[in-house]
């Protein structure tokens, strides 16, 4: 059942690299430079870590009926409170470092708790609750800020979006971590299915024995830490912090990734590796767009093209329209919506 | 009781009018020169293009929809309007009309998707706003100014109204629109059905009510609301440019949910909306009378209102509810 959710945005995603191939020979090559692994390929890992991150917070969201729009915001929260706090270090001192990761998971934390509250325990519809921090969080982005763009001298900082471990960018280290954890959760224990049990129907859920309302908590929870630590990440690899734009239309990206993945906006069913090649999808078409010299203007119109596509491809309505078209495909149709 | 009911859904509006009312009376104490007519009348200078996007957003909230391709329509219909008068040279009586189209017709086509392959209104107004905002830019990604007699005109014309006040056109166009909504949402056919249609979709549709053309419609005129406002923006800038409105969607959210429509649908009114637009029309107006607040103050403000009216909301939604309870028990 997995495969079949899967098989069309892996479909999507090598036609966009094949694209590349033929633009660029050199584009599937790996090569060890400055002592590091370097290529197109870990280029776009590199780049897409944070969307990646923050669309498998989303992912969880959205499997619980929800949206979070809020992640933008909380992305130049973040990376404003982590820049503040290592603005006056300097030298080797490894203290400012663990001292802005610890205020960066604080606050993000401090973001999921105040959406989830808004949602679950005074139950305002999702868009709207988090909408507020989507408008306000930016303003209090630019207040840590005082509306300039924080510049960072402290290179310990620089390391977790810009750094190198065993030859490969860390941020890679952090989103596959992330993976893992999430998916050992939600696939290994019952969170997984109280998460999706909460989504379908969070009345009856309830009724079942399941704490609908710690399970939306927790959920925005994670889905604030993970665009917490997405901010730091782009933060700490610009070395700098910018309240206005930092982050901007992450939120969007995210839930693209999350609906090109194959989860529902309806909530109920996620898959969390469709999620991640959906964030994967979109940064390669954001570097193909770039390095086979298109105007990057064009981007937003690819991308608008490409959702329509996915959306239509996944609506019921357009699939019988299809099948109508084409009659002897309809066999292939009958196994739908069991999947778990 | 049924007095009480209507109460209960009034609160907002009513609520929204006395924080206006209480907002401008902290002004004037405040400041000097903030309490005169201009500075009202200002309000909806600077704000009329917010006015028609409102109206065309309430009605699609209203029906319990979304549509956030607003801004990015405001964007791409300024710079519709700028290249077909300064690169093609095209008169106005061609430009207003083509550049309205944009809107309408992008509209039309995300309320067929919304109906006809029953996808999310907020998926699709994505993929608008990225295709709205995309395409301003595929006609220039730099600023085109304008400069033609009628775009002037439409600019720089004040309209005295006594005592030295004066208003624009654009004003005018907005108080049209708004007119015109109002008429619409509650003395027609059409805007009950609006309002069937965000109280319950499946009761509306088994009542036998045109819902598929309903929510056509109602994606096309907020597309045509956009369109409009963005031609007053273009009147207001005398410009065209991809980045116009960056955002704007979240404003017009914000007024319409700060004017006491409730979010689920179904409930709340065109008027509210105006006034949720000049409330964030005050709240910019205090802060530059104010002088030393920076403007990110504004988008904090907004989020607290936000917040105050939500929860405000879910109070009257969950008392009407325990009110229905009541008595369907005795």
């Amino acid at each position: 059942m997995m495969k079949s959710k899967l098989f069309w945005p892996i479909i999507v995603l090598v036609l966009i690299l094949l694209i590349n191939l033929f633009f660029d020979k050199s584009f599937f090559s790996i090569e060890v430079r400055n002592g590091h692994l370097a290529g197109s390929l870990i280029d776009i890992l590199n780049r897409g870590a944070p969307l990646i991150l923050i669309s498998i917070g989303m992912t969880l969201v959205i499997a619980t009926k929800g949206i979070d729009l809020g992640v933008g915001s909380v992305i130049a929260m973040a990376g404003a409170v982590g820049a503040m706090t290592v603005s006056g270090a300097s030298g080797d001192s490894l203290v400012p470092l663990f001292m802005a990761i610890a205020f960066v998971i604080g606050i993000s934390l401090l973001t999921g708790v105040w959406n989830g509250v808004l949602v679950s325990h005074i139950g305002v519809q999702p868009i709207v609750a988090t909408l507020i921090l989507m408008v306000a969080g930016r303003g209090v982005a630019q207040l840590i800020t005082d509306g300039q763009i924080m510049t960072v001298y402290y290179d310990p900082y620089t390391f977790i979006g810009g750094g190198y471990l065993f030859m490969i960018p860390f941020s890679i280290f952090i989103v596959a971590a992330v993976l893992a954890i999430a998916s050992f959760l939600t696939r290994k224990t019952a969170i997984g299915l109280f998460i999706e049990s909460v989504g379908a129907n969070p009345e009856a859920s309830r009724l079942s024995g399941i704490n609908s309302k710690n399970i939306l908590l927790m959920v925005y929870m994670f889905s604030g830490l993970c665009a917490g630590i997405a901010g730091l990440i782009l933060s700490s690899n610009v070395a700098s912090a910018d309240g206005n734009n930092a982050g901007l239309w992450y939120e969007l990206d995210a839930i693209l990734a999350v609906v090109i993945g194959g989860t529902s906006l309806n909530g109920g069913r996620f898959y969390l590796m469709g999620t991640v090649i959906g964030a994967l999808i979109i940064q390669s078409l954001t570097t193909t767009i770039y390095s086979i010299g298109i105007a990057p203007e064009i981007n937003l119109v690819v991308k608008a093209v490409v959702v329509l596509i996915v959306c239509l491809l996944q609506s019921p309505e357009f699939r019988k329209k299809l099948t109508n078209y084409f009659p002897a495909r309809k066999t292939a149709k009958k196994s739908e919506g069991v999947t778990l | 009781m049924n007095k009480l009911h209507l109460d209960s859904k009034q609160l907002p509006l009513i609520a929204t009018i006395s924080l206006f009312i209480l907002m401008y009376l902290f002004g004037s104490l405040r400041y000097t020169g903030f309490f005169s007519t201009q500075v009202f009348l200002n309000l909806f200078i600077d704000n009329a293009f917010l006015i028609v996007v409102a109206v065309g957003m309430t009605f699609v909230i209203l029906s319990g929809g979304i549509d956030l391709s607003v801004g990015s329509v405001i964007a791409l219909t300024s710079m519709v309007a700028a290249s077909l008068t300064m690169n093609a040279q095209l008169s106005p009586w061609l430009v207003v009309p083509i550049s309205l189209l944009v809107g309408t017709i992008l509209g039309f086509g995300m309320g067929c998707l919304i109906h006809f392959f029953n996808l999310q209104p907020f998926i699709v107004t994505l993929a608008g706003m990225f295709l709205a905002r995309g395409l301003s830019y595929l006609i220039s990604v730099e600023t085109i100014s304008i400069d033609s007699p009628f775009f002037s005109f439409m600019a720089s014309t004040r309209i005295p109204i006594g005592g030295g006040n004066f208003i624009s056109i654009s004003v005018i166009i907005a108080l049209i629109v708004v007119l015109a909504a109002i008429y619409i949402a509650h003395f027609s056919k059409y805007g009950r059905n609006i309002y069937a249609i965000g109280g319950n979709e499946q009761s509306a549709l088994l009542m036998g009510l045109p819902v598929g053309r309903t929510k056509i419609m109602i994606y096309t005129v907020s597309g045509f609301c956009a369109s409009l406002a963005g031609l007053i923006f273009t009147f207001y800038m005398l410009s065209g440019y991809g980045l116009h409105a960056n955002g704007l969607e979240l404003d017009t959210i914000a007024a319409v949910v700060i004017g006491g429509t409730l979010l689920t649908g179904g409930a709340g009114y065109v008027a509210g909306s105006v006034v949720g637009v000049l409330i964030l029309g005050i709240i910019q107006t205090v802060i530059v009378f104010e002088g030393t607040l920076s403007s990110w103050w504004t988008k904090i403000a907004i989020g607290v209102l936000l917040l105050l009216f939500i929860v405000l909301q879910r109070v009257i939604v969950i008392r009407s509810k325990t009110n229905k309870s009541a008595v369907t028990t005795h």
